[in-house]
């Protein structure tokens, strides 16, 4: 136990600030359909920053954009500018994979690896940056992500059981700390606990709290109480006639629930539609 | 004051069970006698098969008929073990010869391949699955024999015969018609099966599990590794069973390509071979005894028993690789 608190607070302390992101004109498509136009936001270092909006409003699609997973998808692509610090993710010279390993992602379905056991799952990132680890330092990441997921007291007695053995709430925090064990700057969460009971989001919803301390996340939610909760900042994204997203509003979040500026984002958080 | 308005609810419920239910019941007969209908069918084959092949083991016993290689019809001896030898043996090859080729294409097809040329390819190699086998055996007569005995056999023997243990494979002199080229006919026959198969498990391995990987910074070789075929690999071993079951039984192409003519073991594959299904085409007519008959129906239920244990052993196999993940289909 205290053991556990002083590794805690060493982590806090001898950790300087996680990167934030700096988006800039950003746009996506799928073949010749524009799904988000032109955004221009910042996502802040070591603040949760939610993206929030009706469904269809591309926040999904904005997010995929930032670790560039997007263009994965056959037709996709993506114009515009998304900085890490100084750096330019979508400069021609920058490899997506690199980008990848250090703008981690948390999906709506938890996906564990069903066919490897807890603790492979747990260091999949790791094998495959090529790091060169024994099996003590594996074991001392595994269990420092898996604390820091809050799943540690959980599944530290079934380590070698398969990751699709466990809940849903489970599960999901179970991919948190697979995303946290190769140490990322920032955290992409696409609605995280959109499978999930409220009890396992309430547990996600903490996690989120205590990361932050640590990481840059951006969180895609379609629950507004969700993003009053838990985000520093929040962008308010809308698709209107013209069928790509766009970015309506963006300010911290206490101003955004109380005294939004655009009458489209108070009809909207007032339950008016969407 | 309620009560006042007539109540609706129960007098909708229809009292009459036998006209609602009638229609499932039919429909439910309908379908168990079809399935029925095969298992009976299967039962008639294996009891025809036991009771027509009385006499060869009334003639000699099933360990003299199984175990040994003598098949003599002069002599009215029966040993049948150099035909399972040799079906089996160029089953196998078939089999390890065209599952990589045929998983690697369908890793193609569905991760790589533009859109526009996932279905000519995917339709071409089906298109190989249509080709009457006859047809094969006659472009293994005329094609395949030559290359192998000419080119590919020489060169196999040049580099490994020096070998020890495999060497033994590359013994003899090359002659282009035997097991190996049987095998390799095989491979070729059963690409398609395999392939198509593979191809329809990949496309099922759901995105999220790309995601995932992806998201962890994998190239797309290791997200393929890492995520797709660990979750594919049930149905891709399937796949190769369902094409090992076609390859036993396969009897045209590789009768034309075998050689069928050994009644000894050597264990080198350039040795010609024969296989079970050979046997019964090539010697069905030519049975002049009741003994010889029955022999010949034997070597069918043999060949048929061999087909249901390959096919037992792999549900054991995809049972015992399927079994961490039935869990998620549980949670899921």
């Amino acid at each position: 136990m205290s053991q556990e608190t002083i590794e805690q607070t060493q982590t806090i302390q001898d950790d300087s600030l996680a990167a934030g992101m700096e988006v800039r004109n950003l746009s996506a498509y799928y073949g010749d359909f524009q799904a988000v136009k032109d955004i221009t936001m910042p996502i802040e270092r070591g603040k949760v920053t939610a993206l929030i909006g009706p469904s269809g409003c591309g926040k999904s699609t904005f997010i995929r954009c930032l670790n560039r997973l997007h263009e994965l998808t056959r037709g996709a692509r993506v114009s515009g500018q998304a900085f890490l610090e100084d750096q330019d993710i979508y400069a021609s010279n920058v490899d997506p994979v690199q980008v990848r390993r250090v703008i981690g992602m948390v999906f709506q379905k938890p996906n564990p690896f069903p066919m490897m056991s807890i603790y492979d799952n747990v260091i999949a990132g790791i094998k495959l940056n090529n790091a060169r680890k024994s099996r003590g330092e594996l074991d001392q990441i595994v269990e420092h992500s898996l604390r820091g997921a809050a799943l540690w007291d959980e599944v530290k007695d079934k380590l070698d059981h398969s990751g699709a053995s466990l809940s849903g709430g489970q599960q999901q925090r179970l991919c948190i700390a697979r995303t946290i064990a190769v140490e990322p700057e920032v955290i992409l969460m696409d609605e995280p606990c959109s499978a999930l009971d409220p009890i396992a989001t309430f547990k996600i919803e903490e996690l989120i709290a205590e990361l932050k301390e640590r990481y840059t996340i951006a969180l895609v939610t379609h629950n507004m109480q969700q993003a009053a909760r838990v985000s520093d900042f929040t962008a308010f994204l809308l698709s209107g006639e013209e069928r790509y997203g766009r970015l309506v509003e963006y300010g911290p979040t206490q101003q955004i629930f109380t005294n939004p500026q655009d009458e489209q984002t108070e009809a909207y958080i007032t339950g008016k539609f969407g | 004051m309620q009560q006042s308005a007539p109540v609706r609810g129960s007098s909708r419920i229809r009292l009459d069970v036998d006209a609602a239910g009638r229609g499932d019941r039919i429909f439910e007969g309908a379908t168990k006698a079809g399935a029925i209908a095969i298992l009976a069918l299967l039962a008639i084959i294996i009891l025809l098969l036991l009771f027509e092949s009385r006499n060869i083991f009334g003639h000699q016993g099933i360990g003299q008929f199984l175990f040994t290689t003598t098949w003599d019809p002069v002599f009215r001896e029966f040993g049948v073990f150099a035909f399972i030898y040799g079906t089996v043996i160029s089953s196998v090859i078939g089999l390890l010869l065209a599952t990589p080729v045929a998983v690697g294409a369908a890793i193609y097809i569905v991760e790589y391949a533009p859109r526009w040329l996932r279905s000519p390819v995917s339709f071409t190699v089906e298109l190989l699955a249509a080709i009457p086998s006859i047809i094969y055996g006659l472009w293994a007569v005329f094609i395949l024999g030559p290359v192998m005995r000419f080119h590919i056999e020489p060169f196999l023997q040049t580099w490994f015969g020096p070998i020890p243990i495999v060497g033994n494979l590359f013994e003899g002199t090359p002659i282009g018609r035997d097991i190996l080229t049987a095998g390799v006919i095989l491979a070729i026959m059963i690409l398609p099966t395999i392939m198509a198969i593979s191809r329809e498990v990949i496309m099922q391995v759901p995105d999220t599990q790309r995601d995932g990987m992806h998201a962890l910074g994998a190239t797309k070789w290791e997200m393929i590794q890492g995520a797709v075929i660990p979750y594919a690999r049930a149905g891709i071993a399937g796949a190769a069973i369902l094409g090992l079951a076609r390859a036993l039984g396969e009897t045209m192409a590789v009768t034309m390509v075998i050689g069928n003519a050994s009644t000894s073991i050597t264990g080198s594959l350039f040795e010609p071979g024969y296989t079970m299904a050979s046997a019964i085409a090539n010697q069905f007519r030519e049975a002049d005894s009741q003994v010889y008959l029955s022999a010949i129906i034997a070597i069918a239920l043999v060949l048929l028993v061999i087909a249901m244990i390959v096919n037992i052993l792999a549900r054991i196999l995809i049972y015992s690789l399927v079994g961490k993940q039935s869990n998620s289909s549980r949670i899921g």
